[in-house]
Order: C-alpha cells, then structure tokens, then sequence
C-alpha cells in the first residue's frame, strides 16, 4: 500500500510470509452490520509475524488504513519488489518487535485485497455485489476482526495500533470491546472526520461516479472506471502530503523539460508525480471498495458510539492503556483532533500518553521510517508487556 | 546545623527529598517533568501510578522509553483537562520561577491534586545578594547559570517571598526543607538555619487551606 516502503537497509525483515484466509458468518448466521443489513458469507484475509506465546499474551493487532491491506510486513517471495506497507515498523528487533509480540493485520470488511467487498460474489445473485454490497462502518469492520480473533483463539489484545482510518478501527475496538484491549496506540487519526476530511472524500467519490465506466458500480468483466479511481487517489495524495513536503519534494521543476509546454500535458514534477500514483492505484484496487470505505471513514464518529454524543463517557467504556500520536504537518487529521481526544481520555482517568511528531512529510508520515516514531511504539508496547506480564 | 544526606541513587539530589514526600502506591503527575528520572524513580521505588506533561518531543520520547506515561504539551493549559483530585500529589519541579502565572498554576495544581510539591532555586542566596551587591550585574551562579536576556527564570523569588505569598494567597505550607547541593546537584545538604540565606533551593509540600 505505501508507495514510500522499500527493502530494510539493514536487512531485516520477518521474511516470507503468506496471506491466510478465514470466512464465516455463513448463512443463516451472518453478521448484523450497523445499518441494519445482514452479510455473510464473510472473509478476511489476514497475515501474522512472529509466534504466539503459550499463555497467548504477546499479541499485537495492527489496522490498516484506507487503502491499505493484510501485507504489512515480509515478502510473499523472493522477487517481491518491496516488502509490506509497515515493514519498517514491524520485523525482529524493530519498534513491534516479532521476536517477542506476535502481529496480526486483517484486511478490513469492504475492502479489496482479499476480504469480501463488493468486488465480492454475492451469493444471492452469484454477481460481485457492486452497488448492493451493503454500507460498512469502521464498527462492523472491528466486528469482523473480532470474529477472526476468536478464531485464533485470542481473548486479550496486548497492544493494537493503526494509522489514520487504521487508528480509528483502534480506537472503535477500545469502546467495543473494551475487554480485550489492554494498550492502543491510535496515529495520525481523528475521533471523527472533520467537513474538511469529509469534503476531500466526497469529490474522490465524486470523480469515480463521473467515469461513465463506473457505470453505478456495475463494471465488473467490463472496463473499470480507471480514470475517476486514479483522479480519486490523485486528490487522496495532495492531502497525504503537506506544503512543505511538496516544495521539497517538487517545487516548482518541470517534468523532463526546461520550458513550459503551452499544452495540458505534464508539465510540473508534481503533476507527473499524481500522474504516476493515480496510475499505480488502479492496478490494485477497486473503485467501488474505494466508494465504499471513505464512506465508512467519514461517517466514523466516535463521540456517538453507543449514543453517549460525549466523547469523556465513550472513553469511560475503556481501560486500555493509550499513546496517541499526531504529526506536525498533518493537515488531514491536524494535531488539535488528537488533543481533543486526548483531552477526552484524561477527563475519563485513562492512562494515556501523546507526543506529536516533528515530521514534516504531512499525514503520510506515520507511514514513513522515523527514529522518534519507532522509539515511541518500542518504549510503549515494551512498557506494557513488561507491565502484563508482572501482575 | 547542617544534615548529611546520603546520596543514595543517581536521581538529583532535590529530586530525592521529593521522592522521600511520596507515598508507596499513590499518584503522581509531575509537571515539566524532562525526561522523567524523578517519576522513573518512583515508579520503580514506590509503585506509584505516574503521569508526566513534558513540552520538549525529544524529551517525551526519552520518558516513553522509560515506560512512563507522558503528555507533550503546556503545562499551564494540560493541567485543567483532569477531574478534581485525580492525583495524590501534583508536582513541579525547579519550574515555578518560569511560569508566567503562578498563582492560577498553584490553584490549578491544588485542585487536581490532594498534595503539591514545589521547589525552585533561592534568589535570596547568600551568592546571588553578593553578587548583585559587590559586581553591580544580575547574578550567574551554577543554580541560575543565564545571562538576563537568554534567562527562561522570569519569575524571580526567595524563600521567604514563597512563604509570604503562600499566606497572602492562601494555601498551606505542610513541609519546608531548603538544601544546598553541589554544582551537579547530584549530592547535598538540608539547611536549617538561616536557609533564606544559605539554601540554593526550597522544596514545599502544600495544600488547601
């Protein structure tokens, strides 16, 4: 998912590992999802590194964040160009360290990248569901993942962590199972999507509906609608990104020319850049899960779980231990949203730690390799296990 | 007189004098609180349920390494997010003389705390008088080692200017032990007499009237 991962410099790495399957709520038992519709069959996909301990306490839950998927660390194989999104976090001796916690990553309900999504077969029509798949929130993805818990056979979550949309399923968790959930590190993330969030979404979402081969959702066998799903991650990454990282990064250079081209070609390095990763995202994912998760995103609020419309007694619900993390250039979910949460928890008597991260690579820099970042997740989780294992 | 203390840790010594206040078990919220030697001291020693608020990053990472539970931000403005006496003891540590108001951070530290511990360096030193006195500049000495115009100290007091405002204001002083430390602050005395005079730092514990 992240186009900033490369091979670890230092070679390390939890090496080959393998996506791994898990379905249930098949009918009449499906899931209840929060509109009210039912869906079942379900699966998810999901990859874990390093090894249950006996008393199985070592667990590490890691959520992805829109557009991310199962693969957040090691190869598939040897000619792999890159490992997984997060493989600069997770692997032996790193910030989750796979030598002592064992890492799960499932990739979300709705989603593309093996979990059932509406590029799923419904079994009703034995047609990918398109537009009747029906509307997930981040609660019925945390459901989900729940069910792949028990399946594995784990009642306590050590630690869980996730950036973005991946910190919100993280926060979801620490409300709706409050049980399971002794530590959570929420990055980069938001209690609920602001207008400004929300509005970036709607014209992603707007560009996709515009590509007549969107065709309502109905493109499947058929052309897929490319150029409003690349426009959609287009304006997904101006928002990634911040003013400063793009005059680094770009500036004002043209693109393999010394003069403007009067043409509405390439002429800008940045405009080559959205070019490219608008090009690179329809390889591998699908509009319509696209659609489908930022809605999920923006209807996300969770000051209103349960009802409670205060986010002082959402919080009351838990007793995880917190680290909250917000990055210094992050304009999608600016450091004020993560104090507002963290004000919440102190109200509530959690115990809870922020730090907000120099970092000057916008929301996108939760993603990228950062001694302070590591430091933080290491020293928190360490902490935690250290505490677990004492009582 | 003079008391020897015995220097029983690496923690500085005024840091054990406060640590010394601290009951086993209790909570603790130490306000400035750097990297966090004192509450890693205590945590380890006493077993108390520890928060910092530290406004420097490196320094929040520094006591998230340590395990402790920290919060970046000012101090001034993280205190009013907690309910009424969620501590035991709310301390602040060698930071008085650098908060613009320190009469709203004491009520605040009151409120959120059963018990507050204050120390700050003595302005009223005997090497701070002379310096003043004899040189004619502000005083440099190794507990205020700024020149005035790169000092964070804008709030300049002695002990007996803490005690008297403590009775104007209207708070309790429970505990009062003025020291005298080396130039690393690592080893110390008590002072007790003459400690306005001769003591480069005081340390309070206090509570609401």
């Amino acid at each position: 998912m992240s186009e900033y991962i490369t091979h670890d410099p230092a070679g390390k790495s939890v090496g080959k590992v393998e996506k791994n399957f898990f379905t249930f709520a098949e009918p009449p038992n499906e899931m209840r999802l929060d509109s009210g519709a039912k869906l079942g069959p379900i699966t998810l996909a999901y990859e874990t590194y390093g090894r249950l301990n006996a008393d199985k306490s070592n667990v590490v839950l890691v959520c992805h964040a829109l557009t991310g998927d199962s693969h957040a660390a090691g190869y598939y194989s040897d000619n792999d160009a890159k490992p997984g999104w997060w493989d600069n976090m997770i692997g032996p001796g790193k910030g989750i360290d796979t030598d002592k916690y064992f890492v799960i990553c499932s990739n979300v309900l709705g989603g593309c990248m093996g979990s059932t999504g509406p590029a799923s077969m419904n079994p009703a029509t034995q047609r990918p569901y398109g537009m009747d798949f029906p509307f997930v929130t981040i609660g019925d993805m945390v459901r989900a993942q729940k069910a792949l818990m028990e399946h594995l056979g784990i009642e306590k979550i050590l630690s869980m962590t996730g950036g973005s949309m991946g910190g919100m399923q993280v926060l979801q968790w620490c409300v709706q199972y409050p049980e399971m959930v002794v530590s959570a590190i929420p990055l980069a993330t938001t209690m609920r999507h602001s207008a400004l969030a929300i509005a970036f979404n709607e014209v992603a979402r707007q560009a996709i509906a515009a590509d007549p081969n969107w065709n309502r959702g109905d493109y499947y066998g058929k052309q897929n609608p490319d150029l409003g799903l690349s426009v959609a991650r287009m304006i997904g990454h101006v928002t990634y990104l911040s003013d400063e990282a793009m005059r680094r990064k770009f500036g004002r250079r043209l693109q393999d020319k010394n003069d403007f081209s009067y043409q509405f070609d390439v002429d800008f390095q940045v405009e080559s850049y959205l070019r490219h990763q608008g090009a690179k995202f329809v390889e591998r994912f699908d509009a319509n899960s696209f659609l489908y998760i930022t809605k999920a995103a923006d209807y996300f609020d969770l000051t209103r779980f349960n009802n409670a419309n205060s986010a002082v007694r959402v919080f009351s619900e838990s007793s995880a231990r917190f680290m909250v993390v917000s990055f210094t250039s992050d304009w999608l979910y600016p450091t004020y949203q993560s104090k507002d949460m963290v004000k919440a928890m102190k109200k509530s008597e959690l115990d809870v730690s922020f730090c907000e991260v120099e970092a000057e690579w916008g929301h996108d820099a939760f993603l990228l390799p950062n001694e302070r970042l590591t430091n933080l997740v290491k020293g928190f989780i360490d902490s935690v296990y250290q505490d677990a294992t004492k009582q | 007189m003079y008391t020897r203390t015995q220097q029983n840790s690496n923690l500085r010594f005024d840091l054990q004098v406060i640590a010394s206040w601290i009951r086993p078990g209790s909570k603790v919220i130490g306000l400035g609180c750097g990297e966090g030697d004192l509450l890693a001291y205590l945590k380890q020693h006493k077993q108390v349920r520890e928060t910092g608020i530290e406004i420097v990053e490196q320094r929040v990472v520094k006591c998230v390494e340590k395990g402790l539970s920290v919060i970046q931000g000012d101090i001034n403005e993280e205190v009013h997010d907690y309910p009424d006496e969620a501590f035991d003891y709310v301390v602040l540590s060698q930071t008085l003389q650098q908060v613009y108001d320190p009469l709203s951070l004491i009520h605040s530290m009151l409120r959120i705390g059963k018990k507050a511990i204050v120390s700050f360096p003595n302005f009223g030193h005997w090497h701070v008088r002379m310096q003043v006195l004899l040189t004619g500049h502000s005083p440099f000495t190794p507990q205020l080692p700024y020149t005035w115009y790169g000092t964070p100290n804008i709030r300049i007091l002695s002990l007996r200017d803490f005690r008297e405002f403590a009775g104007e204001v209207g708070f309790s002083i429970l505990k009062e032990v003025a020291i005298n430390t080396d130039k690393k602050d690592k080893s110390g005395i008590i002072v007790n007499s003459l400690p306005n005079l001769r003591a480069t730092y005081g340390i309070y514990l206090l509570s609401k009237k």
